[in-house]
């Protein structure tokens, strides 16, 4: 049978630049200047799962995104991935959200697209990294959820998940609709194909703002948001540093000694 | 007013982390005068409130059911709901665990109020507002969340960032016994089994002596030297997450962000570059030793003692090195 999909998406800073990200001591903003951004590395195999369950059963795999007018790019990557739609929440209003705002928006958006089977989500994301926003959208859609999943089988109406445990994993049941998100083990995300690349070119990214969602002023946002950050700032280590460089057999030695007076103290 | 822990069994036995938890919620709760309860879900699971008592809790909800023996996310989330609008805690803490981090968001989300994630410490501030600290962007850079108005404050705590206490079994607490009915109809995420296989050796969060490798040991065989070392020190092996990747190591045994958070008395990082989603999960080690053959590494800025050096040249000698002095030791205690 074929299914309805809806793949959530956010745009992140890249991974491989993370440690460039600074903090403007005064004003306690992120400066992410100089660092790209990308479609949320585990995000990417939520869209491939998609694309599989579409191709092994038939459906429509529509992806969502909340975020800045520049996610639009990130937008246009899952077209070419192979996503049929693309929609993007954009609204000022919707700045300074957490993951209980977050997930309203994305639910009412999800509401709007119609109806669903399931909606991917990457089990977290690398800026925020809570891994909340899946549940909690499971709960505004007033579906059950999984996290952590590394394999996933459809049958009917009916999902077997495994899910990530610290050692081993849970076997689940799932009745669709429902929400899961998914962790790197699960895939191996496709790279588009310059067809896709072109397909995407054709396909606009629909814009929502929060009146199209229905979503109002006080649940949008900081407003909309229980928790605020109060502080930020960067991690200050205080080591010793000593760092020795010289011939293997004096380096040998050199943390021997330390080693023992650190174990014998 | 309470302060409330999630009690997490597993197969009948509390998870380490939800003992750890309840330390710090003590201190929390001794410094806001308030009551500390744990609220404990499962199935023939009484005796475990004894347990939490002994570690720190003065009152458990217990609510028994036979289809709650396994975490079951739909029920769990019900009740632990249900039971927080009526008992009106201040704050619950969860440990961020995979149970944990799967329950914690959909009970915040009935309760409209604010949740935090993998947070590494806790402080009470002068109007009693939990103050979460909270890692970002793989642990460079650290927030500081406050949940203002909603109660009550949620968070999930990451595993290893408390010591757990020591018990104390002579310490008294309630046991407030909560009926609740759940149907087969509620379970539409339903765990069908857990397939465990916790590991033999002692887990890595437990060692006082942690070696690590990355991605400079090259192959299994060169990973070997970080094994020996190991072994020379009766300390537990960890590694990165590319060491991971290639198979030297298995999934608990990854360090960092993504991974196990430890504290050992002794660090040694071997052929690792000490990128922050590595190094936020070593931080409160008390010594940090590395040894890497590129001068400009991370690891180097936040390591006590370095070795500018080839691992593959330097490592065996020291583990030869600490191997004689252990084989001279043992002759001197006869
Ligand atoms: C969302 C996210 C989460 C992540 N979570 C984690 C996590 O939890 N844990 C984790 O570890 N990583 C994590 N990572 C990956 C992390 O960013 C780094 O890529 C990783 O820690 C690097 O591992 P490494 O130091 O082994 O490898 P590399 O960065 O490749 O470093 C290898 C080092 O070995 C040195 N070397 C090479 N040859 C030798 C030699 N002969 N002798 C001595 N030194 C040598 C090199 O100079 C280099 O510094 C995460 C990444 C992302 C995006
Ligand atoms: N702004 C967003 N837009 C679309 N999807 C999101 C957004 N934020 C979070 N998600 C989804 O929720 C997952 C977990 O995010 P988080 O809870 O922020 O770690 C991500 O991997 C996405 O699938």
């Amino acid at each position: 049978m074929p299914y309805e999909l809806v793949v959530c998406i956010k745009q992140v800073p890249d991974p491989r630049f993370i440690s460039r990200i600074r903090i403007n001591p005064e004003t306690k903003t992120i400066i992410r200047e100089g660092v790209p951004a990308v479609i949320n590395p585990l995000d990417k195999h939520a869209l491939e799962e998609a694309l599989r369950i579409r191709e092994q059963h038939g459906g429509r795999v529509t992806v969502v995104s909340m975020g800045p007018l520049q996610a639009e790019d990130a937008c246009k990557e899952a077209l070419a991935m192979g996503a049929d739609r693309a929609v993007l929440i954009t609204d000022r209003r919707l700045a300074g959200s957490d993951t209980l705002a977050t997930a309203l928006a994305l639910s009412k958006a999800i509401r709007r697209i119609g109806g669903f089977d399931l909606v991917l989500c990457g089990a977290e994301t690398v800026d925020g990294s809570t891994g909340q926003v899946p549940p909690q959208l499971a709960e505004f859609l007033g579906v059950p959820h999984v996290t952590r999943v590394f394999s996933l089988a459809l049958k009917g109406r009916e999902a077997e998940a495994k899910a990530a445990l610290e050692y081993g994993y849970r076997r689940v049941l799932l009745r669709l609709p429902a929400v899961v998100s998914v962790i790197r083990e699960i895939n191996e995300p496709r790279i588009p194909s310059v067809s896709g690349i072109l397909r995407a070119h054709q396909i606009p990214v629909e814009k929502w703002t929060i009146e199209d969602i229905g979503l109002s002023e006080d649940e949008a946002g900081i407003k909309g948001s229980p928790t605020i950050v109060s502080d930020v700032y960067e991690i200050e280590v205080r080591r010793k540093r000593e760092v020795f460089q010289g011939p293997p057999e004096e380096a040998a030695r050199w943390l021997f000694e330390r080693i023992v007076s650190v174990l014998g103290g | 007013m309470e302060l409330w822990v999630y009690a997490e069994q597993r197969r009948g036995k509390l998870v380490s982390a939800s003992l750890e938890l309840l330390g710090l919620a003590r201190g929390i709760a001794d410094k806001a005068r308030w009551a500390l309860s744990s609220v404990l879900l499962g199935h023939n699971v009484e005796v475990l409130c004894k347990e939490l008592i002994a570690h720190g809790a003065d009152r458990v909800y217990l609510v028994e059911h036979p289809l709650l023996e396994l975490y079951q996310c739909e029920p769990y989330s019900r009740i632990l709901a249900k039971l927080a609008s009526e008992a009106k805690p201040e704050a619950i803490l969860f440990p961020h665990t995979a149970v944990g981090s799967d329950l914690a968001p959909r009970v915040a989300a009935k309760l409209r109020t604010g949740l935090s994630a993998h947070v590494v410490n806790i402080e009470l501030d002068e109007r009693r507002l939990l103050r979460q600290i909270v890692p970002g962007f793989g642990g460079s850079i650290m927030a500081v969340v406050l949940c203002p108005e909603r109660r009550p404050q949620m968070a999930t705590i990451m595993p290893g960032v408390a010591r757990k206490p020591k018990p104390d079994w002579s310490r008294r607490g309630e046991v407030i016994r909560v009926e609740e009915e759940v149907s087969e109809e509620e379970l539409r995420a339903r765990t069908l089994e857990l397939v465990e296989e916790p590991p033999e050796e002692k887990p890595l969060e437990e060692a006082d002596i942690v070696v690590a490798g990355g991605w400079g040991l090259r192959s299994r065989e060169g990973f070997r030297i970080v094994e020996e070392l190991a072994e020379a020190l009766s300390a537990a092996v960890g590694g990165t997450r590319p060491a991971l990747d290639e198979g030297w190591i298995k999934p608990h045994q990854m360090i960092g962000h993504s991974g196990k958070t430890i504290r050992p008395k002794l660090y040694i990082a071997i052929g690792i570059s000490g990128e922050m989603h590595h190094t936020v999960g070593i931080l409160d080690s008390g010594v940090i030793v590395a040894v890497n053959n590129d001068p400009s590494a991370p690891i180097f800025e936040v390591c006590d003692y370095g070795v500018v050096g080839d691992a593959f040249e330097v490592i065996p000698r020291l583990t030869s090195m600490l191997r004689e002095l252990r084989g001279a030791q043992l002759k001197q205690e006869p």
